[in-house]
C-alpha cells in the first residue's frame, strides 16, 4: 500500500467529474494545462478513463441525477485513489443550497480528501491546494 | 412590417378574441386570450406573421389555476409580444404547440414536470426532461403547494 | 509541447453532462436523441426565496462561461419591470464587460473546436489570448470568472482612469492574434474539408427550432437583441452584426471569429466615449409587476421574465438560456453526418448545456447499440484529420 501511495504522489492522473456545476471551475481546471500555470510540470495529466486514475477532481452540486454515475466513477477509480473537491458548490452547495434537486453534498456521497473552495478557485488555487494533498500523501507513505 | 402595422392586424383578426390588451411600455405587450383560441393564435402569429417563439413560463398562481405566458418576438423588432391563458384547476390542459412550432417542443414537456399541465397532441413526453427518473409521481416543483 | 493530450469528459464546453443517442447506418446518423437534466438544480424556485439583489448573483452561477449575460439579463428585466435607466456611464461600462466576455468565451469555444479537429496548437494558442482578456477582467473587476459586476440601477464597480491606458494596450494585443485566427481558418485547406459542408442547419430548420446567436445567424437570419432590442450602450457604438449564409460548421467558426473582432471595435468605442459620472442609482425596491429582460450572450438571446408583488422577493423568475433552444436543432444537424463528425457538430452550437461524455451509437440495420465515450468520439475526430491530411498531401 505505501508503495502505491508513494508512486500516486510522483505523478499523479486525474479524472474530472462534474456533478451538475456552472462549468466555472471545470474552466479553471483546464485552465491549468494551459502554459501559463502548466499543470505538468507536476507530472499531473488529465485522463479520459477513471480507471486510469489516482485522483477524483469533483465540482458541482451532486444533484440527484448525478448521483448514480459519480458513486459509479468514484467505484471503477483504483485504490488507493484520493478525491478533491473543487469550488464552493462541492463543499457546500454554496448559493444553489436549499433546491429541490441537491438533497445531499458531495462529501456526503463520496469520502473527500480536500477541499478547495472559490467561485471558481483561480488556477494558483487548485495547483496550491493539489500540491498540499501532495504532501500530505508524501508524508502518509 | 412595423410594430403599428403588426398591432393592427392582429387586432383586426382576433378582436372579439382578446380578454385584455396591456401595454407595460412600448416594448412590452401583454395580451389575455382564452386557452381554447391558444393554437390558432400562435399558429397566426408564427405562421402568417412571422414571428419567433422565444419562450413560454408557467407560473401556479393564488387564483385557483395555473397561468402561463408564451413570448414571441418579431426578429428585426424590439416589441416582446405575450400571450397569456389562465387554466382553471384541477384540468389543466390546453392545446400543445409543438405540433406547429418545433421550437416548442422541449419547454412544454418542462412545465409539463414542473407545474403538472397537460399539453394536449404533445407528439412525446416521453421520459423526464429535466427531473431525475425516481422524481415522484404527483410531485410538481413549481407549484405553490410544495 | 505538440502531443495530443486526451481530455477526458468536455465538461468545459458543457454546463451539463447530457446524453446523446446517435442511431446510424453504417457510418451515417440518422437519428438523434437528447436526454438533460443532469445540471438541473432547481434555480428558478430557488430565486423565489431570494432577494432582487441575490437573485443577480444566483443567475450569474447559471453558467459559468457566459457568467455575465444572464445578470445583463437579469437587470434588464428588473429595470424594465420598474422602469429604471442606469446611468450613462455604468451602461458603457456594462458593455465592455459584456464584450469582453464575449472575446473570452468565442476564444474558449475555438480552442475547443481546434481540439476537436485535433489542431492541438489552435488549442492552446486560443486559450493564451484568452488569459489576456481573463487578466483585463480581473483588473476591473476582481475575478477572472464570475465578475459580479452588474445590479440593478448601475454597476458595482468603476473602471479607473489609470487602468484605461492599460487596458487599450491589451486590446491592441489582442487584435493581431484575431486576423492571426482568421487567417488560418480561412486558409488551411483541413479546416476547410472538415467543416464545410458539414452540420448545415438550414434557414427554415432554424426558423422552426427558434434558434439563436451564433447558430441562427451563420443560416442567414439576422437577429441579435444588441440591434433589434437596444439594450446598454450598444445603440450609442458603431458594429456590425455578422450574418452568413450556409449555415454549416465553417460558417458558425468564421461568424464566431469576426465578432470578436466587432467586440473589440465596441470595447475601444466604449472607452473613448465613456464620461466621468456616477454608476449606481442606489435601486432600493422594485414595484409590483412583470418584466421581461434580453441580453445577447455568446451564445444568443437570454430571456428572463418576472413576476413581483411588490415584496423584496420575486413570485416567479424564468430563465432560458439561449442553448436550450440551440441544442435541440442539433436533432436535425446531424442528421446525414459521420460519426466522426458528430462531435464536431454537437459543439458547433457551442453548448452551455450539455456534454457528449457519453453518447450511445445505436445501429439501426443489426440493432445493436455501443457506448461511446467522448474521448473516443474525439479519437474518431483525430483519425479523420489525419486521414485528410495524407489525401492532401500535407
Amino acid at each position: 500500500m505505501g508503495l502505491k501511495l508513494k508512486s500516486l504522489t510522483k505523478s499523479p492522473w486525474v479524472y474530472h467529474l462534474s456533478t451538475g456545476s456552472c462549468n466555472n471551475c471545470d474552466i479553471e481546471i483546464l485552465d491549468c494545462l494551459t502554459p501559463r500555470f502548466d499543470l505538468e510540470r507536476f507530472g499531473i495529466v488529465l485522463v479520459g478513463s477513471p480507471r486510469h486514475a489516482d485522483a477524483l477532481l469533483v465540482t458541482g452540486n451532486m444533484t440527484m441525477k448525478s448521483m448514480e454515475r459519480a458513486k459509479e466513477v468514484y467505484n471503477q477509480m483504483p485504490k488507493p485513489g484520493v478525491v478533491i473537491a473543487i469550488g464552493t458548490c462541492a463543499l457546500g452547495h454554496g448559493v444553489f443550497d436549499g433546491s429541490y434537486v441537491m438533497p445531499n453534498t458531495v462529501d456526503e456521497v463520496l469520502p473527500v480528501d480536500i477541499y478547495i473552495p472559490g467561485c471558481p478557485p483561480k488556477p494558483e488555487g487548485i495547483i496550491a491546494g493539489v500540491a498540499k494533498l501532495l504532501t500530505m500523501l508524501r508524508q502518509k507513505a | 412590417m412595423t410594430w403599428e402595422e403588426i398591432k393592427k392586424e392582429i387586432k383586426d383578426k382576433y378582436d372579439k378574441k382578446i380578454i385584455k390588451w396591456f401595454e407595460h411600455n412600448d416594448n412590452r405587450i401583454y395580451v389575455d386570450i382564452n386557452p381554447e383560441d391558444l393554437v390558432e393564435f400562435a399558429e397566426y402569429l408564427f405562421k402568417e406573421l412571422k414571428s419567433r417563439f422565444i419562450i413560454a413560463s408557467g407560473v401556479d398562481t393564488p387564483r385557483g389555476g395555473i397561468e402561463i405566458l408564451y413570448h414571441f418576438d418579431f426578429f428585426q423588432l424590439p416589441q416582446v409580444f405575450s400571450l397569456r391563458v389562465f387554466l382553471k384547476k384541477p384540468e389543466i390542459e390546453v392545446g400543445s404547440l409543438s405540433p406547429i412550432i418545433t421550437g416548442a417542443k422541449w419547454i412544454e414537456r418542462e412545465i409539463h414536470e414542473l407545474l403538472g399541465v397537460n399539453f394536449k397532441n404533445h407528439p412525446d413526453y416521453k421520459k423526464h426532461l429535466i427531473l431525475p427518473e425516481d422524481w415522484p409521481e404527483g410531485k410538481y416543483p413549481l407549484r405553490r403547494d410544495q | 509541447m505538440s502531443e495530443i493530450i486526451p481530455i477526458g469528459p468536455y465538461h468545459p464546453l458543457q454546463e451539463e453532462p447530457e446524453f446523446f443517442r446517435l442511431h446510424v447506418d453504417g457510418e451515417r446518423v440518422t437519428q438523434l436523441d437528447i436526454e438533460i437534466g443532469y445540471n438541473h438544480r432547481g434555480i428558478e424556485k430557488l430565486a423565489e426565496s431570494k432577494s432582487w439583489d441575490q437573485v443577480v448573483f444566483l443567475v450569474e452561477r447559471i453558467c459559468g462561461i457566459c457568467s455575465t449575460s444572464h445578470p445583463a439579463a437579469s437587470i434588464n428585466c428588473m429595470e424594465d419591470l420598474g422602469a429604471i435607466e442606469a446611468p450613462e456611464r455604468a451602461q458603457y461600462i456594462r458593455t465592455i464587460i459584456c464584450e469582453l466576455e464575449r472575446i473570452h468565451s468565442h476564444l474558449l469555444w475555438l480552442g475547443l473546436a481546434g481540439h476537436f479537429i485535433g489542431y492541438n496548437t489552435v488549442w492552446m494558442w486560443a486559450w493564451k489570448y484568452r488569459e489576456i482578456v481573463c487578466d483585463v477582467l480581473e483588473k476591473i473587476s476582481g475575478n477572472r470568472q464570475s465578475y459580479s459586476m452588474f445590479k440593478a440601477g448601475g454597476v458595482r464597480r468603476d473602471i479607473l482612469e489609470d487602468d484605461i491606458p492599460w487596458i487599450r494596450k491589451k486590446m491592441d494585443e489582442l487584435k493581431p492574434s484575431l486576423d492571426m485566427f482568421l487567417g488560418a481558418v480561412s486558409d488551411d485547406p483541413v479546416i476547410h474539408a472538415r467543416t464545410k459542408g458539414v452540420g448545415i442547419l438550414t434557414k427554415q430548420q432554424a426558423i422552426d427550432y427558434c434558434v439563436v446567436g451564433p447558430t441562427a445567424r451563420p443560416s442567414g437570419i439576422e437577429i441579435d437583441v444588441r440591434k433589434d432590442d437596444p439594450y446598454f450602450a450598444y445603440d450609442w457604438v458603431d458594429w456590425d452584426m455578422i450574418v452568413m449564409e450556409e449555415g454549416d460548421v465553417f460558417a458558425k467558426t468564421a461568424c464566431r471569429i469576426l465578432e470578436m473582432k466587432e467586440s473589440v471595435k465596441i470595447i475601444e468605442q466604449c472607452l473613448d466615449k465613456m464620461q466621468p459620472g456616477i454608476i449606481d442609482l442606489e435601486i432600493k425596491e422594485l414595484p409590483a409587476g412583470e418584466g421581461i429582460g434580453r441580453a445577447e450572450a455568446p451564445r444568443g438571446e437570454v430571456y428572463h421574465y418576472c413576476l413581483s408583488d411588490g415584496s423584496n422577493f420575486p413570485s416567479r423568475y424564468k430563465v432560458r438560456a439561449p442553448s436550450y433552444t440551440n441544442i435541440l436543432s442539433n436533432e436535425v444537424a446531424c442528421i446525414g453526418q459521420t460519426v466522426a463528425d458528430a462531435a464536431l457538430v454537437l459543439a458547433a452550437v457551442d453548448p452551455c448545456y450539455c456534454c457528449t461524455e457519453r453518447v450511445v451509437v445505436v445501429d439501426d440495420n443489426t440493432n445493436t447499440e455501443k457506448i461511446i465515450s467522448g474521448n473516443d468520439l474525439i479519437k474518431l475526430s483525430h483519425e479523420k484529420t489525419k486521414k485528410l491530411r495524407k489525401e492532401l498531401g500535407i
